[in-house]
């Protein structure tokens, strides 16, 4: 059944558009257009705004090369969940709220010419919850940039698999790492990039096992939710834990790279997995 | 309520519990009213986790001829959440790895109360690719609340090692048996619970966060866990309807606590049968297979086309493009707040 969109015309006469954001970091008033121009960074402290996925997609690539796959894929409701919102009302309002159909975008592009398969999370759309959909593109990416053979680059951000598909959700896990073994048996690298926040069963899955691990400063990375840990066991949890820098220190991340330097530092990786299209290590 | 729903069950089926249980139960939840269905879903979510229920080495103890326990990570140390070795089993060399909770609280503490560490992951792992090397099939037994929350345990990379040892078994060319046993709680059951074919017993739970996880998160409270249960459908039948767990083993009496002898036969009966229609497979069909039983996991439709946000004009420019959807995401903010409101008597939208 095709989905009724409310009037957006009606909606932006009604609500001015936002001008200015205030930092959750440091509390500064911050114009948006400034914003905007440092990559959603704040400029006096630094903080690493979440960022929509098509805006993560415009300034990671070239501009003009994206060609998104499989955007037609969305979730079905296969428990009939319902919490305190039933689970495809809560998928409707995601879908107007974000534009997308799901917590996941793929497609190919190029970074500095050098052609990519990449896959880029948005945790607006249901805290980037992994459902079947997210599972479904991450390996169709796998195996697209298998085919293709060229790097694949994942950007993560999200809270964990999507309670509301159960443990459906949970088989994702197995779905997606099935596919990256057959990426990795088959030397096609894979970078995997890490933002604000990366936590829960897309951890513990493909955001842990880039052949290098790229991450954002500051953003909450981890498996267990800080509550659920402390609510379990009665830990106190030590300041700084899971955290970007713990992960470093721990040596589960290659490098720290804040969100100006991304693209470049990307590039520069990519030089060196697959260095010429077309071209294998030793040619 | 419990009780009431439980003697209900056991009056309706005198005398053929057996048979009954194995063609699935007859209550199910959809029959039942809404509290009697939670109450029924939550006893077996306390089944699940019954402190006398059998375990790993209980139910070797009863499966296997032999046992051999074999320790250690070789990168960190041995953590006795995990429980892996080789095991003989009517003429069978197998590899089994499971978790194992602890029977008093002394035991509990030298476990974890059967939540693993990363080290006990990676012991795991290395046992799976020792079989892997010896042609040994491996068995799994899937009995966890989850893996370690604590901070020792995300400073070893717990994620790492769920993520790795998960991939490490989409791929592992010996034949895999998988058994639930108790609680599938969420990555630290995958972990070791990706397998050729996924029995569970009857009274097993498996879900992809635990229900009072899910209750605290959408619910705001742990009070709904019962609530969450319900809607999570945990129940191994459940999980057998969604494809996740491939057959149920009836467990005998009141559950597998009250005569863990039995519980260990019929699991035992099943195993072996597994093993052998397995070990008929060609490995490189077997891999694929299992490849594709996970591959096509999870339930979604294709749509045809773009996704048709009004906004976004056709055949435009990239940055046009993505400017155009992402303008209409902070547009469309208001938005949710008028699907809410659909539902309300419309004088209150006139308003």
């Amino acid at each position: 059944m095709p989905m009724k969109f409310p009037s957006f015309r009606t909606q932006r006469e009604a609500f001015p558009e936002k001008l200015w954001t205030r930092c959750p970091s440091c509390e500064e008033q911050l114009f948006n257009k400034q914003l905007e121009k440092s990559m959603n960074v704040c400029p006096s402290c630094g903080h690493h705004f979440r960022l929509a996925a098509p805006v993560r997609l415009g300034q990671l690539l070239d501009e003009g090369t994206f060609e998104e796959r499989d955007p037609g894929l969305v979730s079905q409701d296969p428990l009939g969940f319902v919490d305190q919102k039933a689970y495809p009302d809560r998928l409707a309002a995601a879908q107007l709220a974000t534009g997308l159909r799901d917590a996941a975008v793929w497609g190919f592009g190029q970074i500095e010419g050098r052609p990519v398969a990449i896959l880029v999370m948005d945790f607006g759309f249901m805290g980037g919850s992994m459902g079947a959909v997210v599972g479904e593109k991450v390996a169709r990416a796998a195996e697209g940039a298998l085919a293709a053979r060229v790097p694949l680059v994942i950007v993560s951000a999200s809270g964990g698999a999507r309670m509301q598909e159960g443990t459906l959700a949970l088989m994702q896990l197995a779905k997606t790492m099935a596919a990256l073994e057959r990426l990795r048996a088959a030397c096609v690298p894979y970078v995997s990039v890490m933002s604000d926040p990366t936590t829960g069963g897309v951890f513990a899955s493909y955001a842990a096992m880039g052949d290098i691990n790229l991450a954002e400063p500051n953003a909450l990375i981890g498996f267990a939710g800080a509550r659920v840990g402390a609510g379990t066991i009665g830990q106190e949890l030590p300041p700084g834990f899971q955290r970007t820098e713990f992960l470093f220190r721990h040596g589960f991340v290659d490098r720290i790279i804040a969100r100006p330097d991304l693209r470049r530092e990307l590039a520069q990786i990519l030089r060196f997995l697959a260095p010429e299209p077309g071209v294998t290590a030793r040619g | 309520m419990v009780d009431r729903i439980l003697g209900r069950g056991r009056d309706g089926k005198a005398g053929k519990d057996g048979r009954e249980a194995k063609d699935g139960r007859e209550e199910t939840p959809a029959q039942l009213n809404p509290e009697d269905a939670k109450a029924a879903v939550w006893n077996r979510v306390q089944l699940a986790r019954n402190l006398r229920r059998p375990r790993i080495l209980e139910l070797l103890a009863v499966i296997a001829d032999e046992f051999v326990e074999l320790h250690g990570d070789r990168l960190f140390g041995d953590d006795e959440a995990v429980v892996a070795g080789f095991a003989l089993i009517d003429g069978h060399r197998v590899a089994v790895i499971g978790q194992q909770k602890g029977a008093d609280t002394e035991e509990n503490v030298r476990r974890s109360f059967g939540m693993p560490h990363p080290e006990g992951y990676r012991k795991a792992m290395r046992i799976m690719e020792l079989a892997e090397r010896c042609g040994l099939p491996v068995v799994t037994f899937v009995d966890v609340p989850g893996a370690h929350p604590g901070s020792e345990s995300e400073e070893r990379g717990i994620a790492e090692a769920i993520a790795r040892s998960v991939g490490l078994m989409t791929r592992l060319r010996t034949p895999i048996v998988t058994v639930i046993t108790g609680e599938g709680g969420s990555g630290g059951a995958l972990a070791i619970a990706v397998g050729d074919v996924v029995l569970a017993l009857e009274n097993a739970v498996y879900s992809v966060i635990s229900p009072e996880g899910c209750a605290s998160i959408l619910w705001r409270t742990t009070d709904e866990a019962a609530t969450a249960a319900l809607a999570m459908k945990m129940t191994a039948a459940d999980q057998q309807a969604l494809g996740v767990v491939d057959q149920i083993i009836a467990e005998p009496a009141e559950g597998a606590h009250t005569d863990p002898d039995e519980t260990g036969r019929r699991l035992k009966a099943a195993i072996l049968r597994e093993l052998d229609r397995l070990a008929g497979v060609p490995i490189d069909v077997l891999v694929e297979q299992r490849y594709r039983r996970y591959r096509a996991l999870g339930a979604y439709t294709e749509l045809a086309g773009p996704v048709s946000t009004p906004t976004v004009p056709p055949r435009s420019g990239l940055a046009d493009r993505l400017r155009g959807l992402f303008e209409a995401g902070q547009r469309a903010m208001p938005a949710p707040l008028q699907v809410g409101r659909r539902d309300e008597p419309p004088a209150r939208e006139d308003v």
